[in-house]
């Protein structure tokens, strides 16, 4: 005789749920199914900032992310990045995270040189580097900008850089834009850069965080990109007003269809385990437990 | 000296950069800039001797012969090469090259082995998460069940799939589609319940930064045998 | 021929760590091994070439630099940066047991900066503006009088936020209006988590997404 059915689902190996899990991810990206996306006002507030800065203005992008949160920043990244060139902005790249310059470096690649091939290093943008320290890095950039980033990335002395005239502090910059994936990340950025510096901060953070900062949002936080969701909407906004970039900026929206289908996977294991626990609760009352 | 320095030394560092927010000016903000540049320099020590204690906890594993000793051998083998290639920029064509240019040998082994490494230990979670969405989550009381019915809206709501399953609802009834259901969710409750822990935190955080500055909390100060 | 050895050193390691899911065995030991040498490296490769040079050797000793930092070697020394390099040296210590004891002064400092910066920072940012933020008026007014949205949108908030402190106050008990209060703040933390888990699940799919993306433009290299 077989075991009832919530003692089977209560047995299920894990192993199942893995390959499930698997699945419901490969396949969508296999048969490339894409999905279309709406951007909501907490991302399009960033979208209108950026859109709404006159060509000179001073971004200062802080990428404060590693490989292990690639997937959700590195897009995002890339699509403001591309919005602040787009509109003439001069950019200023930087991290406080140790594993942040080789996606500088990516961005760069992909985003400058293929796409802006005629904008001047040194002139148009900087790739400043990393700097330890956490939030005392951003400390220092408000007291001293140039005293702690002496020297660009690749050593070249930082006064010998048009676009650094006239930076001594954070103060001097029209926008701040934090892609973080935790500490220190955008809440320093608000607490130690933004609030006491006096300037707009616009965040792009992993789906973890994303729901951790909307108290400081609209007051503190101009707008949030809050994972893959938040990095798609950005590039569906994009899109729409830039339609050549299409190619280059799809990478979160080619990659909302396998997190939607997972997600509808998800909630099925949701809903299956506890169709178990409710079956066990009633076959318990049945035998008087 | 073993107490009565560190204590002295907090309460000076920490007072004079509360000064500093009060009074911006020479020599407190100058004490700001140094001491924040200071913290940062720190930092880079501190990691130094993250490196130092690996080496010797792998090394000491591997001289004594201890459980799994083989893959204390691998670890130091990593972190001697990555070590090497990195303070010596192999690869690099000049001494004042970016450490981690696109020539460098420590920029092949990071992609190579940190990258995927990282990313794919990170993946992981995802299978966990899923089972353990399947084994634990239960609707045992009320509140769990507002959870759950919460965490299936915004699961719905933040992909494209919550804007197709309800966009037929008419207009008036627009508030109750799955993706502003989930925008209102994020943006109220939430925030409302994220907003009193983070002043319930923030209240913390200032009391202990208070104590530590004025010397009456001192579990720090541990490291080595007290005075 | 670089970026081959690269993809498919990456993809194996990839595998290697996928493999712990069927269950423990020496390939996901290796590389879980492999990643904690090399990233233990990379932390301090990083922060030696990003900051130890440019901002401490390059302060303290600027000539010495020369061919490493060409920028830098002209300038003057600046003794005071003798400090910090002490404070470095008295934390590297804690490496022996017995002079472990001399890293308190430099983790004073560190404690000293964090606490005297975090105090005014977390005072101003996560205190004072979100109280501010919370200050909204309970009856929302639009262009055609009443805004039922609105209204809606800050009476949450507010009650939300209030009742969610009173939750956290274990000074006094849980009993009559305070208990209805607390009961009240437990129903929007509720929501609050169940908001929160609903994003952690995504954000853990968005990895898998990402890695398997990876493994998908490995494949088509050999297919």
């Amino acid at each position: 005789m077989s075991a009832p059915l919530h003692q089977r689902l209560a047995r299920v190996d894990r192993r199942l749920i893995f390959l499930a899990i698997g699945l419901s991810v490969a396949l969508p990206l296999i048969l490339n199914l894409r999905l279309a996306v709406r951007p909501t006002p907490i991302v399009t507030k960033i979208f209108d900032k950026i859109e709404s800065l006159p060509p000179g203005s001073r971004v200062l992008f802080s990428f404060d992310y590693g490989p292990s949160t690639m997937p959700e920043n590195q897009p995002m990244a890339e699509a403001t990045l591309r919005h602040a060139l787009a509109k003439e902005c001069r950019v200023y790249l930087m991290t406080i995270w140790e594993t942040g310059p080789p996606q500088i470096v990516r961005a760069i690649d992909e985003v400058v040189k293929k796409d802006f091939p005629e904008r001047v290093y040194g002139r148009d943008h900087i790739y400043l580097g990393f700097k330890a320290g956490q939030q005392g890095a951003i400390n220092a950039l408000l007291a001293d900008f140039k005293g702690l980033f002496t020297t660009d990335a690749n050593g070249a002395e930082i006064n010998s850089f048009e676009i650094m005239q006239g930076v001594e502090s954070i103060r001097n910059f029209d926008l701040i834009v934090a892609i973080g994936s935790g500490l220190p990340g955008v809440k320093e950025w608000i607490q130690f850069g933004g609030d006491p510096g006096n300037v707009p901060v616009a965040a792009g953070v992993t789906a973890v965080e994303a729901p951790l900062l909307y108290p400081y949002y609209p007051r503190q936080l101009l707008g949030l990109m809050g994972g893959l969701q938040g990095a798609a909407e950005y590039e569906t906004a994009l899109i729409a007003k830039y339609p050549h970039y299409e190619t280059q900026s799809s990478q979160a929206i080619v990659m909302m269809g396998p997190q939607t289908v997972a997600h509808v996977v998800i909630i099925l294991f949701i809903v299956l385990g506890n169709v178990a626990y409710f079956l066990e609760r009633r076959a318990r009352k049945k035998e008087g437990r | 000296m073993k107490t009565s320095v560190p204590i002295a030394v907090t309460f000076l560092v920490g007072t004079s950069l509360v000064l500093a927010i009060f009074i911006p000016h020479t020599p407190f903000s100058t004490l700001d800039e140094h001491f924040s540049v200071w913290f940062n320099i720190l930092a880079c020590f501190a990691f130094t001797l993250g490196g130092g204690n690996l080496l010797k906890t792998h090394l000491t594993k591997i001289g004594r012969r201890e459980r799994d000793w083989q893959y204390s051998v691998v670890t130091v083998g990593g972190f001697l090469v990555m070590l090497v290639a990195g303070l010596f920029k192999l690869g690099a064509p000049s001494w004042d090259y970016d450490y981690i240019g696109r020539e460098t040998w420590f920029k092949h082994i990071y992609d190579a082995t940190f990258t995927p490494l990282q990313a794919t230990m990170f993946s992981l979670l995802a299978f966990f998460v899923a089972s353990a969405s399947y084994r634990a989550f239960r609707a045992k009381t009320r509140e769990a069940t507002l959870l759950l019915i919460a965490a299936a809206v915004i699961l719905l709501g933040r992909t494209p799939l919550g804007h197709v399953l309800t966009a037929w609802l008419p207009e008036p009834l627009a508030f109750l589609q799955i993706s502003n259901l989930s925008t209102w969710i994020l943006g109220v409750p939430n925030l409302a319940g994220q907003r009193a822990i983070l002043i319930g935190i923030a209240l913390g955080i200032i009391s202990s930064a208070i104590k530590l500055i004025l010397g009456i909390e001192r579990s720090h100060l541990g490291g080595g045998r007290d005075a | 021929m670089a970026d081959s050895i690269v993809l498919w050193v990456g993809a194996l390691l990839t595998l290697m760590i996928f493999s712990f899911l069927y269950r423990d065995n020496p390939f996901y030991k290796f590389a879980e091994h492999l990643f904690v040498g090399v990233s233990a490296a990379y932390w301090m490769v990083a922060s030696f070439w990003s900051t130890l040079i440019p901002n401490l050797l390059g302060r303290l000793y600027p000539k010495g630099l020369g061919a490493l930092l060409p920028s830098v070697a002209e300038g003057e020394p600046n003794l005071w940066y003798a400090i910090p390099l002490f404070l470095g040296i008295l934390l590297l210590a804690r490496l022996n047991e017995k002079t472990a004891w001399i890293s308190r002064w430099t983790m004073a400092f560190v404690i000293g900066f964090a606490a005297g910066t975090n105090l005014t920072r977390y005072l101003q940012s996560d205190f004072v503006a979100q109280i501010k933020s919370t200050i909204l008026p309970i009856v929302g007014v639009g262009d055609g009088g009443l805004d039922v949205g609105l209204t809606i949108r800050n009476v949450v908030i507010v009650g939300g936020t209030l009742s969610g402190l009173v939750y956290f106050f274990f000074s006094k008990e849980h009993t009559g209006a305070t208990g209805r209060v607390a009961r009240a703040g437990i129903w929007v933390l509720m929501v609050t988590f169940g908001a929160a888990f609903g994003y952690t699940v995504m954000g853990r799919i968005s990895l898998l997404v990402g890695r398997l993306n990876f493994l998908g433009h490995w494949l088509e290299t050999i297919f």
